[in-house]
């Protein structure tokens, strides 16, 4: 008797959930199409809201350099540096209006723009921009909060327009660096955030939101939006849910599985301008064996994995530089290891690890990398690897992974922080203190210092080609890809453009159809 | 004490035998690799192929639903096994001893129950970092005290019932009376208490799996499977429903099987 | 008079002791706070320093003690993660975890006490035999499972609600509250079956005793001495049951404010932990565990004042 109840609520609590689950796609057309009326009432403007997945920094002190990807995608839109970034690649003037650099590339001359100001009202002085490149640099306290402008040697304002930068050597990149903050003389960052960009910043909740205003005294051509709100929901499903109820505008970073359940609303498609792989401690024992890494990576098809855990979005990588910074990319390295069992297996017995087993190391909240890593296990067991995940909190990961290089291996995304070849590569130097991975290699050292001081492009192209030649010679790591990231927004909402090479949501360019 | 003709009981025992017997079956065979993947095969719908479809990587959502279950069914046993075993013990020798060990044991085990208990698996997870056997560890312990609580009052009641001092005057030890008079009186109560232990236990591993720290993938386990498949819910609801369906037998079989058995009446 | 004294005296030490394991327990997390505050370039002289300025190089229970008489004061301390005042990053949050704990837990408590008579009033009738199952399944569903379900069902599909949008007190009391209406759901469903039940077996095993044999002796129907006799006694441990479930209660908020976008304490608990930012994540810990542990107090002496038969040693 009791058996036939059950069926019946089984069969009851189905048709429940699979009615609840069709009835929802008819019905958001009517919801994208009728565009969420009550947030445009409260207040007058357009506002915009704009899902992320985490919460910013503890500080949004645009210098300090431990700011995640995340913060500093929205610090974009309230910091500028002297030059900034646009959706070429190139970098356009900013607070400065032109540069000047002298022939061995270690003496760069600004002159800057007029009339630029700070969102305190306050108009941008020579005075502001020596004292933000000097703080930045590290030049009082001798360590540097930008690492990459450690090679400034003094900063000096010529006239009351004009500032002149001396670098230790040549470093016909250093422009690159440029975008560095310039914040007001004589505030704690720390407690204010006061920029230059087409947004100022109105307040934050913890966990919750951060506000951002239209600067109305922006020098270029101002946001299109007057309020954008950024909210915080770290939960993707939630996110997904949240675009289709229309509480959000637009979130960016979605990944191809979410975005199957969007399909009418507008999506757009681009890089992540992150460089996922493996990434191998070279220093775990069988890691030190160079015919281990190659096996690893004749074991894995990078292919394979943008296919299970991208549905095929995502571009392959055959070492470390991301694919969007055209000219330093070497497409001829994606053919240096090609899958290959047999090959795998060979080099395991010549090295003597035919049993190889070893542990990957995944942050827990980042499912992108957990999936990939699930592919690789899958990848790896066919050639008789025996890989093992260890998912670990964010925290843990960044504490005995990445600064404790107490790992064997781990699958993350390395993202740059400037459009310079270095910002990818600077970090495989034997001395770096980001070379987590403790790769050794005195050609690459060698070669790397080369480049840095080599002023001809051309010849500094070629040399930082051969860097990214020896990391995938040595198998440093196991490249995967740089895996697409969709951009979702209401049908009414428009203007997103995604940049090349750096981790950027430009927010002023987004609008909404009245 | 056992009345097998009662319904409960019967239609407990016949699905949770079902279910071990499907999970044994697993441990043998299992149509697919549970863990491999084709990626011409992702999100495939219910067929002859895949009496349950595919997932986002390909993968035989059945065979990974029978080896989830008995992953599943492992955490919760062991970890309410862990959680009865150091109960019983200290909770027995509490609650027939009484006195201050027993005050100040009884103090640490309110604090300990005053953290909410998934707050707990979370601290204890980033100590042990996860995976099947951390996860079983954290659990056990989180249940302790309960199970400690629930003994100890058991105990005391029986200690002043007539039995107990019969037996005493006839010189039987302490130990004895304890663990061969007492604890089969207290059965009943037990049985309760491990039924809801082994709902809980199902549930907190689902919930540490949504916030990413239950089972290592790519090993399938009911909860991280249920909240990898909630992502997918609108275009294969039948991944949510397969997963939530042997959830549900699970626990229901469990569920029924303790109450025929009389647990509930003392609750 | 003694009993109340003496519970008393339990609380507190019951609460030192709970703030006393708070501490520990992050004291043992792996995962260094200076770490995640200084990013990835850094000196070794940098983290010392920062560790001094935040204290964090004196003995443990030095910091115990520094905290806890601090914490008396109402003093929170500096959030490591935000670098303000803990009691300004709670602002707010507080309010909103209590209110859904407490919807949560009213709706618990109305709903599962007349669902648990009514299922041994009607235990031979179709409605019995339907809730009884139907019970153990509500039960085995996942608090972030029923929330995305509800979330689909009356978010997207009957549009009562925008699954995302939260609307703050201060903007509209009546659309914070429907708002909060679904998550409170999420959190109480499986706890109205559990409860239901536990009520369920309580009045069954009460049924048993000599009294309700004396009650149908005299003549009274059967659901005559379930009403008046056997509900209140039956009640006693479910009123226990009732006052713990608010551990569980808030704990479920943890998982379902993420669900629903909910900017309460159990979203910033969860990100407290994993960024390390202990002063935050010890403040909500020792708030909750404070909570819970009064709560048991007052159903201990609610109980005893009902019933003084109830003198557990």
């Amino acid at each position: 008797m009791k058996k036939r109840f059950l069926a019946l609520v089984l069969a009851v609590l189905m048709t429940a959930a699979l009615c609840a689950c069709g009835g929802g796609k008819s019905q958001t057309v009517q919801a994208t199409d009728n565009p969420t009326g009550s947030a445009g009432e409260q207040a007058p403007g357009k506002e915009l809201t704009v899902g992320i997945a985490a919460d910013l920094d503890t500080s949004l002190d645009p210098h300090v350099s431990s700011s995640s990807a995340g913060t500093r995608e929205v610090l974009f839109n309230i910091f500028e540096g002297l030059v900034k970034p646009d959706t070429d690649g190139n970098l356009i003037p900013a607070i400065a209006e032109e540069y000047t650099v002298n022939e061995t590339a270690d003496i760069y001359t600004y002159t800057l723009r007029e009339g630029v100001r700070f969102h305190n009202g306050k108009t941008v002085t020579v005075g502001d921009v020596v004292y933000s490149l000097t703080r930045a640099a590290g030049l009082e306290t001798g360590e540097p909060l930008v690492s990459e402008l450690g090679g400034i040697a003094s900063v000096e304002a010529k006239d009351d327009r004009t500032v002149v930068v001396r670098l230790k050597a040549s470093d016909a990149e250093f422009n690159a660096y440029m975008h560095a903050a310039i914040i007001p003389e004589g505030i704690d960052p720390n407690a204010e955030v006061v920029g230059t960009g087409p947004f100022r910043f109105v307040s934050r909740t913890p966990q919750d939101s951060i506000v951002l205003e239209r600067f109305a005294d922006y020098w270029g051509e101002g946001a299109k939006a007057d309020r954008v709100t950024l909210k915080v929901i770290p939960d993707g499903q939630t996110m997904v849910m949240s675009l289709r109820s229309g509480a959000i505008d637009m979130t960016n970073h979605l990944s191809a599985s979410q975005i199957a359940d969007l399909r009418d609303l507008t999506i757009l498609e681009g890089g992540s301008n992150i460089i996922q792989a493996l990434y191998l401690n070279n220093d775990f024992e069988p890691f030190r064996d160079l015919r281990v890494r190659q096996a690893l990576c004749y074991a894995i098809d990078r292919q394979g994995v943008i296919d299970l855990a991208n549905d095929g979005h995502g571009i392959p990588l055959g070492s470390s530089m991301i694919p969007s910074m055209g000219k330093y990319v070497v497409p001829e390295l994606l053919d240096v290891y090609r899958p290959d069992a047999e090959k795998a297996r060979a080099l395991l017995k010549e090295a003597g690890y035919e049993n190889l087993s070893f542990s990957i190391t995944v942050p827990s909240n980042m499912p992108a990398h957990v999936d990939a890593a699930q592919v690789i296990v899958e990848q790896l067991r066919a050639v008789g690897i025996n890989a093992e995940i260890k998912l670990v909190e964010w925290a843990t990961w960044y504490d005995e992974t990445y600064k404790g290089r107490r790992f064997e291996s781990t699958v993350v995304g390395m993202d740059t922080h400037s459009l310079a070849a270095s910002g990818c590569l600077a970090r495989f130097v034997s001395d770096s203190g980001k070379n987590f991975i403790n790769f050794k290699n005195d050609e690459y050292d060698e070669t790397y210092r080369k480049a840095l001081a080599t002023v001809d492009e051309q010849e500094q192209t070629e040399l930082f080609k051969r860097c990214e030649t020896i990391l995938t010679e040595q198998a440093a790591n196991v490249y995967i890809q740089d895996a697409a990231s969709f951009a979702v927004m209401q049908k009414n909402v428009s203007g997103y453009r995604f940049y090349p090479a750096l981790y950027i949501m430009d927010l002023s360019t987004l609008d909404r159809a009245a | 004490m056992i009345n097998t003709k009662d319904k409960s009981f019967r239609v407990g025992a016949g699905i949770t035998g079902f279910m071990l017997l499907v999970i044994l079956i697993g441990l043998l065979w299992t149509p697919y690799d549970p863990n491999a993947m084709n990626a011409a095969e992702k999100m495939a719908s219910p067929g002859l192929r895949h009496l349950f479809g595919t997932d986002n990587f390909g993968r035989d959502i059945f065979s990974r639903v029978v080896q989830g279950s008995g992953a599943t069914l492992l955490i919760a046993l062991c970890s309410v096994g862990l959680g009865l075993l150091f109960g019983l013990l200290i909770g027995g020798l509490t609650g027939f001893y009484g006195g201050w060990v027993d005050e100040v044991l009884m103090r640490l085990n309110d604090s300990i129950t005053a953290f909410p208990s998934l707050l707990l698996a979370l601290v204890l997870i980033a100590v042990f970092h996860s995976g099947k056997y951390n996860i079983i560890l954290a659990l056990g312990i989180i249940f302790i005290p309960s199970f400690a609580r629930i003994v100890r009052m058991e105990v005391a009641r029986q200690k002043a019932l007539d039995y107990v001092q019969n037996a005493r005057l006839m010189g039987v030890k302490d130990m004895r009376i304890l663990f061969v008079h007492i604890m089969p009186n207290i059965l009943p109560v037990l049985l309760s208490a491990v039924a809801i232990g082994f709902n809980n236990a199902v549930l907190a591993e689902a919930s540490m799996s949504y916030l990413g720290l239950g089972v290592q993938p790519p090993d399938p386990s009911l909860g991280r499977m249920l909240s990898e498949a909630q992502t997918y819910l609108l275009r294969a609801p039948w991944y949510a429903l397969s997963v939530g369906g042997a959830i549900v037998l699970l626990v229901l079989g469990f569920g029924l099987l303790s109450e025929g058995l009389g647990g509930e009446s003392r609750a | 008079m003694h009993y109340v004294l003496k519970k008393t005296g339990v609380l507190l030490a019951t609460l030192l002791l709970v703030s006393l394991f708070a501490f520990l327990a992050f004291e043992i997390i792996p995962g260094d706070p200076t770490t995640m505050l200084l990013g990835s370039d850094y000196t070794p002289e940098r983290a010392e320093a920062l560790r001094q300025s935040l204290g964090l190089d004196r003995n443990v229970f030095v910091r115990f003690f520094d905290w806890l008489f601090a914490f008396l004061r109402g003093d929170m301390g500096t959030s490591y993660s935000y670098s303000m005042p803990v009691r300004e990053v709670l602002r707010g949050k507080i309010a909103v975890t209590a209110v859904l704990s407490l919807m949560s837990w009213v709706l618990v408590v109305s709903v599962s006490v007349p669902l648990g008579i009514a299922l041994v009033r009607y235990q031979n009738k179709a409605f019995g035999r339907i809730c009884n199952p139907l019970n153990q399944v509500i039960m085995a569903i996942p608090t972030f499972f029923l929330g995305i379900l509800l979330t689909y069902v009356f978010g997207l599909v009957l549009k009562l609600f925008t699954p995302g949008r939260f609307i703050p007190f201060r903007e509209s009391v009546s659309g914070c509250l429907v708002y909060l209406l679904f998550p409170a759901l999420a959190i109480s469903l499986p706890k109205i079956a559990k409860t239901a039940r536990l009520l369920r077996a309580s009045i069954l095993g009460e049924m048993k005793q000599d009294y309700v044999l004396t009650a149908y002796s005299h003549g009274n129907s059967r659901w005559l001495v379930i009403k008046n006799h056997v509900v209140r006694n039956a009640l006693l441990p479910v009123v226990t049951y009732l006052a713990m479930s608010l551990a569980d209660i808030v704990a479920s908020s943890i998982i379902v404010e993420q669900v629903f976008v909910v900017p309460g304490l159990g979203r910033l608990l969860v990100a407290s932990i994993s960024n390390r930012d202990y002063p935050v994540a010890l403040s909500i810990v020792v708030m909750i565990a404070s909570v819970v542990v009064v709560m048991n107090y007052l159903a201990d002496i609610l109980t005893q004042a009902v019933d003084p038969r109830v003198r557990l040693s």
